[in-house]
């Protein structure tokens, strides 16, 4: 990735507490378009926390974040206006259970973008054909199974058509047999250019598509490479300790 | 034989349970027959004055009912006026039959016209004051009309007001937040009967001198915030069974606060609660009644006036009156009862498996 693309997340010198709990240290971080981030690290580390604050799900208490060239702060219209710019998979899929895929697939762009209902029908059916369920469209999300409802999330997302994707360890909840199908989603994403965050321990994945991979710690970033550099040869010694632990 | 066999396994499993379904069965043997051997077979079904019901062994009175129906419907609504309620009734029916139906559209236009539309007809309707009709003034609203004005003023205010409240409870504005919980916390601890004094007697003296407003109209305000601190606690608890997932998802993609509860939560948690919105309704339907403590004439009140009209003074008047009363609300609770149940199950069924 070349210098010059546009910064599209830039994360300074972050800090962030829950009371007397230090979350996250001291966090630079600098993602440029189309670009692919793998976050990874030991549970409890802040991975969460960091992209959470990166859509201010939560709010940092020290430093800057700039997404797309708007800095985040408590006024609530350039809060939205991230959040508009900034696609969110969760780990527990998070679809509105009293919709239809369709539904929970249209209602953003209809309410946030003020599309038409025809058009954002459309759109929604480009890209849950993209994530291979259009025929699921009128089903409830409590019809399908959780790899059918991830890639449905990762759809209702993209309907947004936002600049960032970011993902919060969107296979953990998931049985092993279908892991695969959302990877694949996850991998024709970013075969498509978009700019991606994934937090997750999908290493296969991170080796096939990260640009580089930043490894967290106890609210640190202990070590940030390209994956060959990661996997190969790593720096720091708690990065050797959790990678002979994974893999 | 399936139903030897059911009954074998029901209800004749054990010496215990045989014991019960025996003991049951007495009962039923004893009162039913006697309920109705009152209500229908002795009772007294024609007459126009107290001398028919004057019958030995005689059940219920009827003709007592019959005679004053219209005083239990409409208390002392003026004849040449009556017209007016039944319109009024008419077309609230109108506008509740179709939004109770599901497969009825313009469900929202439906909406607008039941709290909207309705109400302000059914005020100058009611109350007139208007050119071309003649004022009644609410001191001769009685009966029927006036448990249903009640109940439904309730109905109508509390929902509203306690999804804000309950919303207000959780917000994450102190102000708001404190003021929410003074609000539900004050109504909730003070008894309702309480509650209608105060407005009824109390309020007055506190009013500037020549300033009054109607006593039926402060027992509505009084009812209805009542109801919407009880709404709000049951609204509460819908809000707190859904999970944190569902409002990040909506906050994500850049829905506001409103969209959010609009859209995703509020239309789950209320389903959560039908039962207990239900339960609210009828409690609040049937707690109209205590109005007659402020002298207003709701349905039970009309009919106690009733009982000391000369022409009907009989033994079993009292007692007639009274079931009479009791079916009126049972029809109406158990109406309202029902269609939750409907209406939980038709939404379970669209809901999926989940
Ligand atoms: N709302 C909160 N209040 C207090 N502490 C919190 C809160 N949310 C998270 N934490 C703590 O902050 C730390 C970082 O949490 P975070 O969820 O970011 O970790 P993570 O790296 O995503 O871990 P995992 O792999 O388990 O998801 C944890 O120790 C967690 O207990
Ligand atoms: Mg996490």
């Amino acid at each position: 990735m070349s210098d010059k693309s546009k910064i599209m997340i830039g994360v300074e010198n972050v800090n962030k507490w829950y009371d007397d709990f230090h979350v996250l240290k001291n966090i630079n971080l600098t993602v440029r378009e189309g670009e692919r981030i793998v976050i990874a690290g030991p549970s409890g580390s802040g991975k969460s926390t960091l992209i959470r604050c990166i859509n201010r799900l939560e709010a940092h208490q020290q430093g800057r974040i700039i997404v797309d060239g708007v800095e985040l702060t408590d006024d609530l219209k350039r809060i939205d206006a991230v959040r508009r710019e900034v696609g969110m998979v969760f780990q527990q899929f998070n679809l509105f259970p009293h919709m239809s895929v369709l539904d929970n697939c249209t209602l953003a762009p209809i309410w946030v973008r003020k599309m038409p209902k025809d058009e954002a029908e459309a759109l929604a059916m480009k890209y849950l054909e993209r994530v291979k369920i259009p025929e699921q469209a009128t089903k409830f999300p409590g019809q399908l199974s959780g790899g059918q409802q991830q890639r449905v999330a990762i759809a209702r997302a993209r309907c947004m058509q936002p600049k960032i994707m970011q993902f919060d360890e969107p296979t953990s909840a998931l049985d092993p047999e279908m892991i695969k199908e959302v990877l694949d989603v996850m991998v024709e994403l970013a075969l498509d250019g978009m700019t991606m965050v994934c937090v997750t321990h999908e290493m296969g994945f991170a080796r096939q598509v990260a640009n580089r991979v930043v490894f967290m710690d106890q609210g640190e970033i202990v070590e940030e490479a390209e994956p060959e550099t990661f996997f190969s040869s790593p720096k720091n010694e708690r990065t050797k300790a959790f990678l002979a632990q994974i893999l | 034989m399936t139903a030897v066999k059911w009954a074998h396994k029901n209800l004749f499993s054990g010496v215990w349970n045989t014991i019960l379904t025996l003991a049951a069965i007495y009962l039923i043997a004893v009162a039913v027959p006697a309920i109705f051997d009152w209500m229908i077979f002795s009772a007294v079904w024609t007459g126009d004055s107290r001398a028919a019901c004057l019958v030995p062994d005689a059940g219920a009175c009827w003709p007592f009912v019959t005679a004053n129906l219209k005083q239990f419907i409409y208390g002392r609504y003026p004849d040449a006026e009556l017209w007016r309620v039944n319109l009024t009734f008419a077309l609230g029916l109108a506008g509740l039959v179709p939004i109770l139906i599901p497969s009825m559209p313009a469900k929202r236009w439906n909406l607008i016209y039941l709290v909207v539309a309705y109400p302000l007809i059914a005020i100058v309707l009611l109350a007139g004051d208007r050119p071309g009709l003649v004022g009644v003034e609410t001191s001769l609203w009685g009966g029927l009309l006036v448990t249903l004005v009640v109940a439904i003023t309730g109905i109508v205010v509390s929902l509203p007001l306690g999804v804000l409240l309950a919303l207000g409870r959780r917000s994450e504005m102190p102000v708001i937040r404190m003021l929410s919980i003074g609000f539900i916390e004050f109504w909730r601890a003070v008894p309702l009967i309480t509650v209608l004094f105060m407005a009824s007697v109390m309020l007055p003296l506190f009013l500037p001198e020549g300033v009054s407003f109607d006593n039926l109209l402060r027992c509505l305000i009084g009812v209805a915030l009542f109801s919407s601190a009880y709404m709000a606690e049951v609204v509460r608890g819908g809000l707190q069974a859904i999970p944190r997932g569902q409002y990040e998802a909506a906050r994500a993609v850049g829905m506001s606060y409103w969209q959010t509860m609009g859209q995703i939560i509020l239309p789950q948690a209320l389903r959560h609660v039908i039962p207990g919105i239900v339960n609210t309704f009828i409690g609040l339907f049937k707690d109209t009644t205590l109005v007659l403590i402020v002298g207003i004439f709701d349905l039970l009140g009309q009919v106690r006036a009733q009982l000391s009209d000369p022409t009907w003074i009989v033994p079993q008047g009292a007692t007639t009156g009274y079931v009479f009363a009791a079916l009126v609300f049972w029809l109406f609770c158990f109406g309202m009862s029902r269609y939750s149940v409907f209406m939980e199950r038709r939404l379970d069924t669209g809901h999926g498996k989940n």
